[in-house]
């Protein structure tokens, strides 16, 4: 598949690419150009026993966890953001069994990804040291053969799926992305599967012209699929801005319900609706175009 | 002008310590409203940086990021990368300043953003590290601001997620934690530093019209006091008016006339 010129296919065309007990690995960072529709697009495929991995995680973390599409997390973080605190759900599943979140910092997991960007099956690093993350994760102490500086290995993360969502891409999975790349690189290089879910697909021929901005080779792609407002309710860069009044409406549902909130909110949000273009429709034109206008305020555009 | 709130002495306090023209890598909140503030006042050739891969951003008043990693953190910024390229610019040692908050910390600086209790039967799950660890293991001096509360401030951390000095500076250095140190606690009750020989916290200098009293009041481990206890200046008009200029937008009960958009 990765030879073909043309990768375009369908959200649930792009679901069968997961498998049941797969790694996946999400790009964006907690609630900014976060894949959103293709998340939404596994949990409407009813995916089971995955391992969803993110460098930060929002409430997407919840939802996997209640629903049953993932048995582990993999993070540095997970909070919905400084306002809303922590996912009251995803806290109850970890103090209930610790062992379903494999915890580390921000930039340990960053470099576990670079390794398997970089088809390494290490990296060392400085940040672990004397933390006791170190004890509960597969990271090691070791000595540089050079200096003999202790620091900490971390293993290669090599994710059999990884999910990005990008502002442009041609149909070949060339990819472009505006603003900060967070780990979306290191994470589609480092997969063994990439889908790209993007705002447009563009015509090659744009992609040639600002070839400099092309962050993601279409060789390393194997599915591009064009989701306007793949993002929302999270944020992408300059095209709308993160919708804060639907998280403090799931945060007041999960706060009062809990786990059923959240089952209310996939009822009402995933598998009530056919597709991520019903779910649009139900939010309306007005409220994307409200984020949008907010986003070109913000980048003065 | 309104009394000053305990979060606002907080932040106003440590804004104080950053100098100009260096590079601060601020945690969202407080650390990153003080770092806004300094920028604004006394350190406009501050360079902030922050987790999401924003270099030198700017602000909008009245619309501060909620995460360190969305649009309104790479607002005007000189640069925008990724996150890995982000922290490693750290690693390598061109960041002088780590600026975070905390959930729990104890006498060491040790800080704990993941369990409280027993992690393997943990009684609440925290968010976790972010970049705090990361902060801390790799800019010069690291900085943590957090209300001062008995059950944040601890005898021993229930676990440690971002180490300060561990046990002492011998456990910090036998741990590999050789680049850089904790330098200041900075709190709505007092600005405390580290005793270098022992690596524990000591009270340097009290909030106006708080008690070294109320401090150890606070504090759920024996605080060491340094011998001559200073007084922070109270905020200034002008402080207080553009720390709540940037939080709620609104230039209300200043003589200054700015424009929101231009911003310095």
């Amino acid at each position: 598949m990765k030879d073909a010129a043309d990768k375009r296919m369908s959200l649930a065309e792009a679901a069968d690419l997961v498998r049941d007990g797969d790694t996946v690995a999400g790009g964006g960072c907690c609630y900014s150009r976060t894949p959103w529709a293709m998340l939404l697009e596994l949990l409407r495929a009813e995916r089971r026993d995955l391992t969803l991995a993110r460098n930060l995680m929002c409430y997407e973390s919840e939802l996997f966890l209640a629903s049953g599409a993932a048995a582990k997390l993999v993070s540095s973080w997970v909070g919905i953001g400084l306002r809303w605190g922590i996912p009251k759900v995803f806290r109850e599943y970890v103090e209930r069994d610790p062992s379903i979140y494999e915890e580390w910092s921000h930039l340990s997991f960053g470099m576990r990804l670079m390794a398997g960007s970089m088809g390494m099956p290490f990296l060392p690093t400085a940040s672990l040291l004397g933390s006791d993350l170190l004890d509960r994760t597969p990271a090691k102490h070791i000595r540089c053969p050079f200096t003999d500086e202790l620091l900490v290995a971390v293993p290669a993360l090599v994710p059999d799926v990884a999910l990005i969502h990008v502002q442009t891409v041609d149909a070949a999975g060339n990819a472009q992305i505006e603003g900060p790349a967070y780990m979306d690189v290191e994470c589609a290089r480092a997969a063994n599967t990439v889908i790209v879910t993007a705002e447009e697909v563009v015509p090659s021929e744009a992609i040639v012209r600002t070839a400099d901005r092309t962050a993601i080779p279409g060789f390393v792609v194997d599915a591009v699929v064009e989701v306007p407002f793949g993002s929302y309710p999270h944020e992408c860069h300059g095209r709308y801005e993160a919708d804060f009044a639907h998280f403090d409406a799931y945060t007041e549902m999960v706060t009062r319900d809990g786990v059923a909130g959240v089952q209310a909110y996939l009822q009402e949000n995933v598998h009530g609706l056919e597709s991520f273009d019903a779910f649009l429709d139900m939010v309306g034109a007005t409220r994307l175009l409200e984020q949008r206008r907010r986003a070109r305020e913000l980048v003065g555009a | 002008m309104t009394e000053a709130t305990p979060i606002e002495l907080m932040t106003i306090a440590g804004s104080r310590l950053l100098r100009d023209g260096r590079v601060v890598f601020a945690g969202v909140g407080a650390p990153l409203e003080a770092s806004v503030l300094a920028k604004r006042l006394h350190a406009p050739a501050l360079t902030i940086v922050l987790e999401g891969g924003s270099i030198g951003p700017r602000m909008l008043p009245g619309r501060l990021p909620v995460s360190t990693n969305e649009m309104r953190a790479a607002r005007d910024a000189f640069m925008l990368t990724s996150i890995n390229d982000l922290f490693l610019y750290g690693q390598r040692g061109h960041y002088d300043y780590g600026f975070i908050g905390a959930g729990q910390l104890d006498q060491y600086g040790n800080v704990n953003t993941s369990y409280i209790g027993d992690p393997d039967q943990p009684k609440v799950r925290l968010p976790g590290s972010g970049g705090a660890n990361d902060i801390v293991s790799s800019c010069r001096e690291v900085m943590i601001m957090t209300r001062h509360e008995p059950r944040r401030f601890v005898e021993r951390v229930d676990f440690i997620t971002s180490p300060g000095y561990l046990n002492g500076p011998e456990a910090r250095r036998a741990a590999g934690l050789v680049r850089n140190r904790p330098t200041a606690v900075v709190t709505d009750l007092a600005l405390l530093g580290f005793d270098e020989a022992t690596g524990r916290l000591r009270l340097d200098a009290l909030q106006p019209g708080i008690s070294e009293e109320q401090v150890h009041a606070n504090t759920g481990f024996e605080l060491l006091v340094s011998e001559s206890i200073g007084e922070l200046a109270p905020p200034t008009d002008q402080e207080l008016a553009e720390l709540r200029w940037l939080r709620d937008g609104n230039r209300s009960d200043t003589s200054q006339t700015r424009e929101v958009r231009t911003a310095p």
